[in-house]
């Protein structure tokens, strides 16, 4: 028999029930809780009259909605300026208070976007299943942990029952050999993964990320990685248990500690895949043949490595894609032919969930170091990911560095990410952001999104357009 | 949750591939805190000229003629199809509330995104998977017919066209048994409580870390 891939440990692990159709009912350990998915499941609740089954497995914290301009902030809930966006802030402390749920509060250092909050605090363990009504929630996979995303339904399930019904997926293993070159970072490697096994690749199937790249990245790193699973259609992506891992975890506020501390090293020690483990598919991408990626279009699939021109529709026989891109190409405004290098930065925003963490700022402030973002660069805005991040940033002098570059210095939140508090973009602006997601509207109503990493962000800032960070030193 | 078991209705067209979950409800709409109320808004940035804000009455905002949807044609369909990777994008439950509430009850993909596909059971609003080269014909066949209608069968797992032709679909039975019936999913769960409090005492022995650090 094959031996076991970690996503099957992880299943097994959390088995409670097989049933005859292939469903199963799995336990869920951590569940976390942000204030735009969780409303009408805590009104589900009431309605039916129910009750948390087990009120230490939820941890919630405030993210979408939440203000990044310094002023607006200090005013707490209370001074959150639009009226739709408070309400949905405060919504989450009545019901964290009403069915006495732990919540980091907006005035919490803390607090922070959730998928950063939640490995920080220790929250997230290796081993765990993880779940919260957010897609990214496949960033804790890189803890070793089984972690997805879940819709409201699945909120107020998990509350009631502390389980979901689920039927197992397939396993993907992604595998980067080799090594990363010189500016070259998780977040391009997630990319050319995307790019090569398109947003649709991974669907149905739980990826585990691994090879000599993947070893070597840190946790920072690999969270980003695994924060686009989804992109790529999985929801889940994840990395096997190692030093890293644990280095990451020990001494964090909710990791177990002394005794236990070591019991659990133990059992993490066996969160990878084993070496006869057969995987139902397997991608290889070679690390050295990864360069700073760009995305062009309105997908995430829709990337080139920074010296690629944008893609021809007429040279593409498939109609769908071909008037995909077509219509791509007519909402970012651009040519087919047309160097990446060629695309104004109009805006650049350095955060989200997939780099907002204390590494994506310091690779940002190593670029813009010394240097002045460009006059044509209208706003550029750096949003750490969590309190305790900003506070990190601030000790190591990076909050100077960006602020005297020209770069504003933001309150932790999801910000321009996805543009639900006052952070946007204007119809027709390009903005090189660190995100996970360019689809049309994403940032703003006709605003264009670039993804890249950080320091490719950063160098945009400084350029006013799109340029190569790998040789850009010496340029 | 509404049960689904036999549906005839009029298709209508949403002809691109990765729809995805901010086209179908733009996110300013995601800050109500009630679960109704999302049908004026479904695909808002395509269906209006203008930009479309919480709370106001769609009823008098500028229509795009484009959009295929608006057409008179289509007006009343209750069957939607669409291209592959339908409903990537986020987890948010919003999208497939915003169709049910517009009125749709099934969903015609290729492929559809895994988080969405699961929610739109949980909503009664059926998802299915048909290969493309027969997605393609219903499409072809819809726009030569005005008026062009289909029937979905779940328990029979076929879809129909007005030429009689089946095509048929995997579900699976788990699901396809809640929709059917039309179960509350929570309450089968608890039925297992037994199951869940005893497996919960051997994982607590196993990984105690697990239980009682956030209080
Ligand atoms: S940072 Fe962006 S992707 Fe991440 S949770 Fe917030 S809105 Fe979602």
């Amino acid at each position: 028999m094959a031996g076991k891939t970690l996503y099957d440990k992880l299943w097994e692990n959390h088995l409670v029930e097989q049933r005859e159709d292939g469903s199963a009912l799995i336990y869920i350990d951590r569940h976390l809780l942000h204030e735009v998915t969780s409303p009408q499941a805590f009104e589900g609740l009431r309605l039916a009259g129910r009750q948390p089954w087990r009120r230490d497995a939820n941890l919630a914290v405030p993210d979408h909605n939440v203000p990044t301009d310094s002023a607006e902030r200090a005013g707490g809930v209370a001074g959150i300026a639009d009226p739709v966006s408070k309400l949905q802030v405060q919504t989450l402390d009545d019901n964290c208070e009403a069915f006495d749920i732990v919540e980091i509060d907006i005035n919490d250092v803390r607090q922070g976007i959730v998928h950063v909050v939640g490995p920080e605090q220790g929250a997230t363990l290796p081993g765990m299943t993880v779940v919260c009504g957010d897609s990214h929630t496949s960033t804790h996979g890189a803890l070793g942990a089984l972690a997805h995303g879940i819709g409201t339904s699945e909120v107020e399930h998990v509350l009631a029952t502390q389980c979901l019904v689920q039927t197992k997926m397939k396993n993907l293993l992604v595998r980067v050999d080799g090594k990363l070159l010189p500016g070259v970072t998780a977040k391009d490697v997630a990319l050319a993964i995307i790019g090569e096994i398109g947003t649709a690749g991974g669907t149905g199937y739980a990826i585990e990320f691994g090879g000599e790249v993947v070893r070597g990245l840190s946790m920072e790193g690999r969270m980003t990685l695994c924060n686009m699973s989804i992109e790529a259609g999985a929801r889940m992506g994840m990395v096997a248990v190692d030093d890293v891992t644990l280095d990451y975890v020990r001494g964090r506020t909710y990791a177990p500690q002394g005794e236990q501390w070591d019991q659990a090293v133990a059992a993490w020690r066996d969160l990878h895949s084993e070496e006869d483990a057969v995987f139902d598919q397997v991608v290889v991408l070679q690390g050295e043949a990864i360069r700073p990626q760009v995305t062009w279009g309105t997908s995430p699939e829709m990337v080139l490595p920074i010296d690629g021109t944008v893609p021809d529709p007429a040279q593409i026989d498939d109609p769908t894609r071909r008037a995909a891109t077509e219509r791509a190409l007519v909402y970012m405004g651009l040519k087919a032919g047309q160097s990446i290098t060629d695309i104004p930065a109009d805006k650049v925003f350095i955060g989200s969930c997939t780099n907002s963490r204390i590494e994506d700022l310091r690779a940002a402030a190593a670029v813009v170091k010394g240097r002045k973002v460009a006059a044509s660069v209208k706003e550029a805005l750096v949003v750490p990911g969590s309190g305790l991040v900003k506070q990190q940033a601030e000790a190591e002098g990076l909050d100077r560095i960006f602020i005297e570059a020209g770069l504003q210095w933001r309150e932790p939140g999801c910000s321009m990410c996805l543009a639900m508090n006052a952070d946007k973009l204007g119809p027709g602006e390009h903005c090189a952001s660190t995100s996970n997601r360019n689809f049309e509207g994403r940032q703003g109503i006709g605003g264009r999104t670039h993804l890249v990493s950080p320091a490719m962000a950063a160098a945009a800032a400084i350029s006013g357009h799109f340029v190569d960070v790998s040789t850009w030193e010496e340029a | 949750m509404k049960a689904f078991t036999v549906h005839e209705g009029l298709v209508g067209p949403m002809d691109r591939a990765n729809v995805d979950t901010d086209m179908i409800i733009p996110k300013q709409f995601l800050k109500s805190i009630k679960r109704s109320g999302f049908g004026p808004n479904c695909f808002d940035e395509l269906r209006y000229m203008d930009e479309g804000q919480p709370g106001q009455d769609c009823s008098t905002r500028p229509l795009n003629p484009d959009f295929p949807l608006n057409q008179s044609r289509y007006q009343g369909a209750s069957v939607l199809l669409a291209r592959e990777n339908f409903g990537c994008g986020s987890s948010r439950e919003h999208a497939p509330w915003a169709l049910d509430d517009y009125g749709f009850r099934c969903v015609i993909a290729p492929s559809f995104a895994d988080i969405f596909y699961n929610n739109c059971f949980k909503n009664g609003l059926l998802p299915v998977a048909l290969p493309a080269a027969q997605v393609d014909q219903l499409f072809q066949e819809m726009y030569a017919a005005e008026g062009y209608t289909l029937t979905v069968d779940l328990s029979r797992q076929c879809v129909v066209t007005p030429s009689g032709a089946e095509f048929a679909f995997e579900v699976d039975a788990f699901r396809k048994h809640c929709l059917l019936n039309g179960l509350d999913d929570i309450g089968l769960t608890l039925e297992s409580a037994e199951s869940i409090r005893a497996f919960e005492q051997q994982h607590r022995e196993r990984a105690p870390w697990v239980f009682g650090a956030i209080q």
